[in-house]
């Protein structure tokens, strides 16, 4: 490492840690277990040896100090969201107030048995039933589910629905759309949900290619998936008609809420003609992201779908004492259950704190800044570094843009992700990297709306810096980063001879 | 301006200036008139920040936690103490606000704690592989499927009325996807019948399933289950609760293919049913063909040790349709819950923790079973959750029991005749290191007085038993 050539650098610890199995020394302990305080019974009279495991399993033996300091240690080799601004693409990191952890520790939301007996649960099923009835409003379809896990699950609940609509109308269908510019997550749904993937191509401008679609478009397809504004941050001007193209053929036409963010407030789904939406509550709603969740992929839908929703259903009856909320499971058109009980509570109280903190105003709000800070961040770099990094499509953004790395890597031998990585150097997580596919070199950037201006200026300068510098010297980003807690790591080789857990 | 936002007017003036726009609205031209909605949401004005906690602190205590009544509801679910570590450890920004590690060299943290869990959840399963989590225990059931239709594209999945009843249902939401079928093979005093499960499977058997313990709370014979598949192409899957596992039979020891479950027990919150995790572990041949992230070792270049995602190949943003899974958030945190917890109970703990449940356990199925108008519904070994049957002449008997305890503050378990029409009379009693010798004495007192009461209702003419 060449100290002259790093940047600001991270704050991040660079120590290795050892795994907690390495650490320890027998006899060590964080827990005390409780007396058993009941007649003692012989334990191989209650479970007798052949159901026995011949060995404890090899966990750590740690004391409590021991524990936290290794995993606060471990924790200063993240990158987060609180320290830093993180333009992940399609990955909406917005601000997560601490509130929300606040109100979801409460004991009465967090040791809430989910087998409680509704008439003991009725603060949590109100909670769900205005969850489902503002997430209903933002979508501008009334009939809500709140039951997937994350976007992908939600996805799948969406695919299943459409299955089980046409299989009710006696028709069998096989064919799934899909454009170019889709999520990953779209074309493994329809491989899980039994159908085929058909893809449709996109046009000049970012939007479906509308002939491509034209001549895909038959009764055998059951559906389109669609996200809008799509990856490329590009709302499609062609939306109404292509809803009419698919409801002419009996297809149900579905929304990747992935870039909800972009229009809340100023355009729903329902009105573009929608049947089934899913919302990614870790984005548009900010439940925190966690490394990798948990999240949450509630779906609305449409009328002709609301028969099939997965069950239970929350309902809601005037009572003597005011409204009293159940969980309705006798729906013999349900698709059934896609996981246990009624989905992630924790995620949903956070997510309701969010609307209720935001309202009619502050959700519509939300978006606007959005595509004002993503329209200005773009302005910003296309002054700055224009013609190293163009524009993919169109002149102006939603919540999101793509840039293209190829004349970065044509000119100089210097791809998007050796310009990623120097990033690092700066102190900023990059943006989405090689996604969609269709853009060569793609960089896919989404600032969200809790940014400010100077920090969208810091994050402009960093990348002209950027490539300012690999036009003097390629080699420094092509061996970025340097400043990291680990610098690039062979993943060929993690992947050729896999070591996936701790040897003991 | 919200709270959450920091344009200010002057901002505004530069921002739109520097776009060369005349305003916001104008950036949002692109979306065509017909679909542009004119009027505001029809939702409740904004909040301060103190109102949403007054707000969200009233729903809470409109609910009956654990925390306000002595509880005994499992069936999933469990009751167990969370230890302050992991609520200090889990609001840490480094921890709770990453996205997925895309970029490992700013990553190491969480990528570490996922090649650790992955060690634990090995070693507490025996088997060699373990992927870094998928959403829950019901969902891991549905994704074995999965992987088992991948690996032998076989039609039929049998599956052992002893698993949960939503994990039987969402392997049958999901299997009605990916093209299977479900068979059901019933149990025979307790566990599942060996005759009907052996019967059941067959060259077209794609998987068979069992739950372990099973909903019964029963201990099953899982290596002769397992062994009776020894002649089918059928991968063997084991639902497992991780903490019995702290002294059960191994699903390696037992001949099990891959071993999924509930996380929820290894330190994370009951949530009212999630956030939580599920566990997915599986013998080497499957690896290539497992759902979700996996974590594995390497080097940076200057040889320092390191963590990446691995085995990306398998993934959706890779592979696309041909992908194993369509899963991409999952459950990290609560991994990480997971990894700490199991750290935090240790070698010893987690032993001594299986074994302080099965004496109490035993005591509390024994002091029940005693009283007038209870039985057992099983009489198989049982480690933290039994069965009974309540001579009340019902599933509606069985409610009005179980409300007339909440009401004196004890919740005695779950009606297993919501689920099972073949136990009507059935309750489900579940026992964790919270639920004292007291609490259970407790419970004794209420039940007993409530099943007094139910029958003398009955006995009075009040309701024709069923």
């Amino acid at each position: 490492m060449s100290p002259a050539k790093t940047a600001g650098g991270t704050p991040m610890q660079r120590e290795v840690v050892e795994t907690i199995f390495e650490k320890g020394a027998p006899g060590r302990r964080a827990f005390a277990c409780p007396q058993a305080g009941v007649p003692a019974r012989d334990r191989l009279e209650l479970l007798p040896a052949r159901l026995r495991r011949a060995q404890a399993a090899r966990l750590p033996q740690v004391s409590e100090p021991e524990l936290v300091r290794h995993y606060v240690r471990l924790s200063r080799r993240n990158f987060d969201l609180d320290s830093g601004f993180y333009p992940l693409g399609s990955c909406t990191m917005k601000h997560n107030p601490r509130l929300h952890e606040r109100v979801t520790a409460l004991p009465g939301h967090a040791r809430l048995h989910p087998l409680q007996d509704p008439a003991r649960a009725q603060g949590a099923l109100e909670l769900m039933w205005n969850l489902e009835r503002a997430l209903g409003e933002i979508a501008g379809l009334p009939y809500v589910s709140l039951q997937p896990s994350a976007g992908s699950h939600g996805e799948l609940a969406g695919l299943l629905l459409t299955r089980a609509y046409h299989e009710e109308r006696g028709e069998s269908r096989h064919k799934i759309l899909t454009p170019d510019t889709a999520h990953g997550t779209n074309p493994a749904t329809v491989t899980m949900a039994g159908y085929e993937v058909v893809k449709v191509g996109t046009n000049a401008d970012g939007g479906v290619d509308i002939q491509d679609l034209r001549s895909k478009v038959d009764a055998d397809v059951a559906c389109l998936m669609l996200t809008n504004p799509n990856t490329l941050g590009i709302f499609d001007p062609n939306i109404e008609q292509i809803a009419a193209l698919m409801h002419s053929v009996g297809a149900t036409l579905y929304y990747d809420g992935a870039n909800l963010n972009a229009v809340m407030g100023k355009s729903r789904p329902g009105d573009m003609g929608f049947d089934i939406v899913h919302f990614n509550l870790h984005k548009s709603f900010t439940q925190p992201h966690g490394g990798g969740g948990p999240g949450s992929g509630p779906i609305a839908v449409s009328g002709r779908m609301e028969p099939f929703l997965p069950r239970p259903v929350i309902t809601r009856s005037e009572g003597a004492d005011g409204a009293l909320f159940g969980l309705d499971e006798d729906r013999p058109q349900s698709i059934g259950k896609l996981r246990g009980f009624q989905g992630n509570y924790g995620c949903f109280v956070r997510s309701y704190a969010y609307i209720c903190s935001l309202g009619a105003d502050g959700l519509r709000d939300a978006s606007e800044i959005a595509v004002l800070n993503a329209n200005y961040l773009l302005a910003r770099l296309r002054e700055l570094c224009g013609d190293a990094l163009p524009l993919a499509f169109g002149e102006r953004c939603m919540h999101e843009f793509v840039l293209s790395g190829a004349p970065l890597k044509r000119d100089l031998g210097v791809r998007t992700l050796d310009v990623a990585k120097r990033l690092l150097d700066h102190g900023f997580h990059p943006p989405t990297v090689y996604f969609p596919l269709l853009v060569d070199e793609a960089m896919l950037i989404e600032p969200t709306e809790t940014e400010t201006k100077e920090t969208l200026d810091a994050f402009a300068e960093a990348l002209a810096a950027v490539v300012k510098e690999a036009r003097e010297d390629p080699e420094i980003a092509l061996n970025a980063p340097y400043t990291t807690p680990v610098r690039r790591l062979d993943e060929a080789g993690a992947a050729k001879n896999p070591v996936l857990r701790q040897q003991l | 301006m919200s709270r959450y936002t920091a344009v200010t007017p002057a901002d505004l003036d530069v921002m739109l200036a520097t776009i060369g726009a005349a305003s916001v609205d104008e950036l949002f031209d692109q979306i065509p008139d017909g679909v542009r909605l004119r009027e505001q949401l029809d939702l409740p004005a904004g909040m301060t920040e103190q109102d949403v906690y007054g707000h969200l602190l009233d729903l809470a205590r409109r609910n009956t936690s654990a925390e306000d009544e002595i509880t005994f509801l499992g069936a999933g679910m469990y009751d167990h103490y969370v230890p302050a570590v992991i609520d200090m450890l889990l609001g840490r920004s480094e921890f709770l606000t990453p996205y997925t590690p895309y970029q490992p060299e700013i990553s190491q943290g969480g990528l570490q704690v996922m090649f650790e869990y992955q060690t634990a959840i090995c070693e507490l399963t025996g088997l060699p592989v373990s992927n870094a989590s998928v959403y829950e225990g019901p969902s891991a059931v549905g994704a074995a499927g999965y992987l088992a239709k991948l690996a032998n594209g076989k039609r039929k999945l049998v599956v052992s009325r002893g698993l949960h009843p939503h994990s039987r249902e969402t392997l049958r939401t999901l299997s009605h996807g990916y093209g299977t079928e479900v068979v059901e093979v019933p149990l025979r005093d307790g566990v599942t019948d060996p005759d009907a499960w052996a019967a059941a499977i067959d060259d077209d058997t794609c998987a068979v399933f069992f739950q372990q313990p099973n909903v019964l709370g029963a201990v099953e014979d899982a290596a002769a289950l397992a062994a009776a598949a020894n002649d089918s192409p059928a991968v063997v899957v084991g639902s497992y609760d991780p903490l019995p596992l702290g002294i059960l039979a191994t699903p390696a020891e037992c001949g099990v293919d891959v071993a999924v479950g509930e996380g929820q027990t290894l330190g994370n919150r009951l949530d009212f049913g999630g956030p939580s995790f599920g566990f997915f572990a599986a013998s080497e041949a499957y690896l290539r063909r497992m759902p979700g992230r996996i974590a594995g070792e390497t080097r940076d270049v200057d040889g320092r040790r390191g963590f990446v995602l691995t085995l990306q190949t398998r993934e959706q943003h890779i592979r696309r349709e041909k992908a194993t899974s369509n899963i991409c958030t999952s459950q990290a945190l609560n991994a990480l819950a997971g990894v700490v917890y199991l750290s935090w109970l240790g070698r010893e703990g987690i032993v001594e923790l299986a074994e302080l449940m099965l004496q109490r356990t035993a005591y509390a199925r024994d002091t029940l079973a005693a009283l007038d108008g209870v039985e057992l519904l099983h009489e198989q070994p049982v480690v933290r959750e039994f069965a009974l049957r309540l001579d009340v002449g019902g599933l509606d008997g069985v409610r009005r029991v179980i409300s007339s305890c909440q009401d004196e503050g004890v919740n005695p378990g779950y009606a297993l005749g919501r689920d099972y029409e073949e136990h009507p009379e059935g309750l489900l009693v579940a026992i964790t290191e919270q639920r004292t010798k007291d609490h259970v004495d407790r419970l004794a007192d209420v039940l007993a007085r409530a099943v007094a009461a139910e029958r003398a209702r009955a006995g009075a003419g009040h309701e024709v038993p069923a």
